[in-house]
């Protein structure tokens, strides 16, 4: 067993390290506060190919793994939450499916765009009956022909007002249920398309969050992905794999507040002496580095499995409930630590702690995080 | 117009990285341990410069730098940021040389190589800044050299380039060949492409790295190495700068300019 990373992973992080500083930490408070996304820093995160880090270059990735693409995700969280989700929708909800079951003219079509920066992909699943339950979706999509049209409304849809491509699961066969999903890929471009309300939400501010509405929309047959009645399980693996990027935006979030707590507890003196120096804070540090570093070594471990071929759904689900639980913890301890100033927006925790909170519960809440590790212990 | 085959060669340096870096308080000498390595920030500015060339005029780029075995870290970061071709000069004898001594050594190199249009150099490293390796390279193969360039246009075979002093701004026409140094005001360093980094940091990337040693170079071995150096460590101590600051307080703004006046007066500032 070796814990060390090679060469290219600890290149992947100076990097990502690198594009943070100078992409991303100036202007995060101001965006958080604005809900401004950086789209700019977007194209920029897909021209270095941070975006492709997993995939093959013959559809402009950059021929790496899981593992060095959430330590990159795991790096932007440390400054800015919101890009590490919408860096990790477009990467794994948005190009998982298709680089993962689609056709060589799927994946020569529907991946480059996004994996280079030039556009974002979104990811519909949720509906405002359908969120932990995928059975409740109403979604249609009716074959007519060489087309099916696609009718109805997704929620919740991450990257959904700026996104030029989405991967989308509408019923087939209502009848059928989960098994009468199916998972197609479809352009804003289609007539029919639309955006509905743009999410007004408590933490990450500045990912841009919408229903995405379908109206009659022509979707050519071949962009369905696999057959029909596959969308369940494209979606259920498609989130496994979710689940380390938001695993690894939980771990960035907690790190980078641990780090402004740690600043903040040797500079700051009350009573004659620098914070660290009371043993109850000391202490509280010591137990939130322990329950960062068993995070981290989960979710490692869970792009690990993915990246050798081993079966990662419980390792991916158990990384996603440690690392996003690290971040709340953390997170809400640093607020504390740093008192008064920690309330304020200039100290960044307080940002960081609303940005935690979701990481509790989009793609797939920690407690049906909990079904699915329970679930494989008693099959 | 430029001719298609432009060569651009940039020296660079590994150094410790200094924003980690301790001295001894009881020898006064760097802590050398533990200390990571980095490319010379100067270099790297050298290097993008390079890079820019190759962008708009298809220039071949090839990075050249002395120094140990672990050197070859700086030579993949170059490559991943998009260098052509990449040499490591390492020699135990070279061990030791002063910055004489390896422009010396840079310039047998270099005269392997063979064809090259343009050299360029970081301005200095931030380990030993003595800004002298560039120039005496420059010498040493009797080209033309801008030090501190602050812009670059080239027409032709010949290259406008244009450096300020603190007072005044000159611009140059030369003809190529021609050595340039530049610091972090040129230009703003790339971050290089995941796809640059998973090619220079394979096997593939590895055995891309040319390895010269002394016997590979024409070059007579008593003139580098400490044997060939013309400069040696004398003495090396910690300065202390005692920084004190005054406020200056008064009425109004006349008041206090006229005071800091004074102020300067006495001290001889002006």
């Amino acid at each position: 067993m070796n814990f060390d990373f090679n060469e290219k992973q600890l290149m992947v992080i100076k990097n990502a390290k690198e594009y943070t500083e100078k992409y991303l930490a100036p202007g995060v408070i101001e965006r958080d506060e604005t809900s401004t996304y950086p789209i700019d820093a977007y194209r920029k995160l897909g021209e270095l190919g941070f975006v492709g880090l997993p995939y093959s270059s013959e559809y402009g990735g950059s021929d790496a793994g899981y593992l060095e693409y959430v330590l990159a995700v795991e790096e932007i969280a440390k400054v800015d939450a919101s890009m590490a989700i919408s860096y990790s929708v477009a990467t794994s909800l948005y190009a998982g499916p298709i680089a993962g079951f689609g056709t060589e003219e799927q994946k020569k079509k529907y991946l480059p765009p996004v994996l280079s920066g030039k556009s974002l992909g979104a990811f519909n699943l949720t509906e405002p009956n359908a969120g932990s339950d995928a059975a409740g979706v109403i979604t249609r999509a009716e074959k007519k022909g060489d087309r099916y049209i696609l009718n109805g409304l997704k929620c919740f849809s991450t990257n959904g007002p700026l996104a030029d491509y989405f991967f989308v699961v509408a019923s087939t066969n209502p009848e059928l249920k989960t098994k009468g999903l199916s998972g197609f890929i479809v352009e804003k471009a289609f007539p029919g398309v639309s955006i509905g309300k743009i999410e007004n939400k408590m933490g990450i501010r500045s990912a841009q969050v919408s229903e995405v509405i379908f109206d009659n929309v022509e979707v050519p047959a071949e962009n369905l992905i696999l057959e029909e009645g596959k969308g369940f399980m494209l979606a259920m693996k498609t989130l496994d794999s979710g689940r380390m990027g938001v695993a690894a935006q939980g771990l960035g979030i907690a790190e980078g507040a641990f780090e402004i707590a740690k600043n903040y507890l040797k500079t700051r003196e009350q009573f004659g002496k620098p914070l660290y120096k009371n043993q109850y804070l000391a202490f509280k540090m010591a137990e939130l580095e322990m329950q960062i570093e068993q995070a981290k070594l989960l979710l490692y471990k869970a792009a690990c499995d993915k990246d050798t071929g081993k079966p990662y759904t419980i390792s991916a689900a158990k990384a996603k409930y440690a690392c996003t639980n690290a971040a709340m913890d953390v997170t809400t301890a640093a607020v504390q630590m740093l008192g008064g100033n920690g309330y304020m927006r200039e100290y960044h925790v307080e940002r960081m702690m609303r940005d935690a909170k979701i990481t509790q519960i989009y793609e797939g809440t920690n407690e049906i995080q909990k079904l699915v590790i329970s679930g494989g212990l008693f099959r | 117009m430029i001719r298609s085959n432009m060569r651009i060669i940039v020296c660079i340096k590994q150094v410790p990285d200094t924003n980690e870096f301790k001295i001894d308080l009881e020898t006064g000498i760097m802590i050398r341990e533990g200390l990571p390595c980095v490319m010379n920030p100067d270099d790297k500015n050298a290097l993008e410069e390079a890079l820019r060339l190759k962008d708009e005029y298809n220039a071949e780029v090839i990075a050249l730098t002395m120094g140990p075995l672990q050197a070859k870290d700086v030579l993949k970061e170059a490559m991943a940021m998009g260098a052509d071709e990449v040499i490591l000069i390492n020699d135990l004898s070279f061990a030791g040389s002063d910055s004489l001594a390896t422009a010396a050594i840079l310039a047998a190199a270099i005269e392997r190589i063979g064809h090259y249009d343009m050299i360029l150099c970081g301005m200095q490293a931030m380990d030993g800044n003595t800004g002298q390796t560039g120039p005496q390279l420059a010498e040493l193969l009797n080209i033309p050299q801008i030090t501190y360039l602050k812009e670059l246009n080239i027409i032709d075979n010949t290259v406008t380039a244009t450096k300020w002093t603190e007072s005044e701004k000159y611009t140059f026409k030369l003809n190529m060949p021609v050595l340039l140094t530049v610091n972090n005001e040129l230009n703003d360093p790339r971050i290089p492409t995941m796809m640059g980094v998973m090619k220079a940091y394979d096997e593939a990337g590895e055995k891309k790295i040319k390895v010269w040693g002394a016997n590979d170079l024409d070059i007579d071995i008593e003139q580098v190495g400490i044997k060939g150096s013309v400069t040696n460590i004398y003495e090396s101590c910690l300065t202390h700068i005692n920084r004190v600051s005054t406020i200056i307080e008064g009425e109004d703004e006349k008041e206090m300019a006229k005071s800091l006046a004074m102020k300067l007066s006495e001290l001889n500032l002006i």
